[in-house]
């Protein structure tokens, strides 16, 4: 059976180029980049040089890239590295309510520590509001952390200018872009970015390695306690075959971002029509405007999302959904509840994502059978009337 | 955030991907619903009554896997039964002919229960009888059951 694989915002296949750079480093080249003799001194060059890459893709210095063990870590020490470290200065946290759970978690854990986090909202199609913003600031406030890129909707935020608003009123500003890397052009200085969360499976790099990048000048406190890797500032033997992935995958992002935003947007774009033009009752959730190239998150009025998924799964086609039906908690997506989306879409709401290595053959597949198991669960509906069919 | 076909055995997953007694019934004679959409899941179970006898039943369902799966066994189970009967069968009668639902998956399987017991009340009110298994029940009542999830809204 063909499988088409459309959820390359949960995870992306290791590129070839990647896992072939990162083998050495399980076996001959598995030296500590802490020892001082021959293999361990090489592994610290290589691990540098990797840093470079990361550094590069995102117009950074090598020593502002601290590597971590995934995106989620990057997220946690850049928010309770700050609270930590800024205490003195004020309590208040200024984020919005579509943030990643690696970031919303972490500040609810600092709410039961006594700090103050205020959680924007977005607009209809998932942009925050510049004026709520800069109104939500306050003379202790610490941090703003918006996401740059939403996993789920894919809007991408205004950072500029909410890197600017920080910068006016010297606050600092972390951005998860774990969804942005690669598919958006991201410089920091120029971004006004102070730390920024990274992570090398969603660009097509290995799980269980990521990096945050500080700028230089912020100092937050260490999350990981012991020895004295990363600049003493993230302890732990480095995950070398982890951060030569990284950092291959960084180097080809860099060389291939055109070329990938031109295919998955294209893609993207193809897709969203034909769905549009041959099913009736589907809308689509978030900005198109303000986009992630690959993303596209539509809501098939009157079928529920978990039956969706698995009858395309059982088709080959990968997917994900915001109905509570699929997860284990049984919430329904809090993105799209901050849409103010009605519940009943949020349970109907399917989002695809775009890769690398779709094809149009793909779309064309998937399309044609997304056409037919919805169809075959409007019949079973009872909130889908005859009077609405198209 | 997605649930993969593993975490249903053969059986659910055959109900789900083959429902029986799926779509609209012609002529019902009663109609039970349970459920909403805002909740994620929306059950309509329609039978047709002779002698006290469910003759035929349909679903149509709103709602996740385990919902559809529910929702064809319960109207295989109901078909041939006496209104008397079909009020003894529980949201575990419906379970274990499915052999087993996933923990978060069990109020599914109570939409069915509901369902089921609606449209018998239905069909109870529509022709005066009293039935000892709807004694003191009322359907505009929230459901009572240890097993069902509130719907967090």
């Amino acid at each position: 059976m063909r499988q088409v694989y459309l959820d390359y915002s949960a995870t992306t296949p290791v590129k070839k180029e990647v896992l072939e750079e990162m083998l050495p480093y399980f076996s001959e080249k598995f030296g500590n980049p802490s020892s001082l003799y021959g293999i361990g001194l090489n592994a610290k060059s290589d691990l540098n040089q990797a840093r470079a890459k990361v550094a590069k893709l995102i117009g950074a210095e090598e020593r502002e890239i601290y590597f971590t063990s995934c995106g989620t870590e990057a997220d946690n020490w850049a928010i309770i590295g700050t609270a930590r470290a800024k205490k003195a200065k004020g309590n208040h946290i200024i984020t919005s309510k579509i943030e990643h759970h690696a970031l919303l978690h972490s500040c609810e854990f600092l709410e039961k520590e006594g700090f103050e986090v205020t959680y924007l909202d977005v607009d209809s199609k998932g942009l925050i509001s510049l004026a709520d913003l800069e109104h939500a600031i306050t003379d202790k406030t610490i941090l703003i952390s918006i996401m740059f890129a939403n996993n789920e909707i894919g809007t991408i935020q205004p950072i500029k200018e909410i890197g600017e608003i920080a910068k006016k009123h010297g606050i600092w500003f972390h951005t998860d872009a774990v969804q942005a890397l690669y598919n958006v052009p991201i410089h920091v200085t120029e971004l006004g970015i102070d730390m920024m969360s990274m992570s090398a499976h969603k660009i097509y790099g290995p799980k269980g390695i990521g990096a945050l990048y500080i700028k230089k000048g912020v100092v937050i406190s260490s999350f990981m306690n012991g020895g004295a890797q990363e600049n003493k500032r993230r302890a732990g033997t480095e995950n070398m075959p982890g951060i030569i992935g990284l950092g291959k995958a960084a180097e080809l992002a860099e060389a291939n971002m055109e070329e990938h935003i031109r295919h998955i947007s294209e893609l993207r774009d193809y897709f969203a029509d034909q769905i549009l033009s041959k099913i009736s009752e589907v809308e689509i959730n978030g900005s198109m405007e303000h986009r992630l190239p690959g993303n596209i998150n539509f809501i098939f009025n009157y079928i529920e999302g978990e039956s969706l998924l698995l009858l395309m799964d059982a088709k080959g086609i990968s997917a994900s959904t915001g109905s509570a039906c699929s997860s284990a908690s049984l919430a329904p997506s809090h993105v799209l509840k901050a849409l103010q989306l009605p519940y009943e879409k949020i349970h109907s709401s399917i989002r695809f994502t775009i890769g690398d290595d779709t094809t149009k053959e793909d779309i064309d597949y998937a399309v044609e059978e997304i056409v037919k198991i919805v169809e075959k669960l409007r019949a079973i509906s009872p909130i889908y009337k005859q009077s609405t069919k198209g | 955030m997605v649930i993969s076909m593993a975490m249903y055995n053969d059986k659910v997953m055959e109900h789900f991907m083959h429902p029986h007694n799926a779509g609209d019934l012609e002529n019902p004679d009663a109609i039970g619903n349970h459920g909403s959409p805002v909740c994620g899941d929306m059950m309509q179970i329609a039978i047709k009554v002779k002698d006290q006898v469910i003759v035929d039943a349909k679903f149509k369902t709103f709602g996740c896997g385990s919902a559809i799966a529910s929702s064809s066994v319960a109207t295989d189970m109901i078909i041939g039964k006496t209104l008397d009967e079909a009020l003894s069968f529980t949201n575990q009668s419906f379970i274990d002919e499915l052999g087993g639902l996933p923990g978060p998956k069990i109020h599914c399987s109570v939409l069915a229960e509901s369902a089921v017991k609606n449209a018998i009340w239905d069909y109870a009110q529509k022709h005066g009888l009293e039935l000892e298994g709807l004694k003191g029940y009322d359907p505009t009542k929230e459901f009572e059951h240890e097993e069902e999830e509130e719907c967090e809204v």
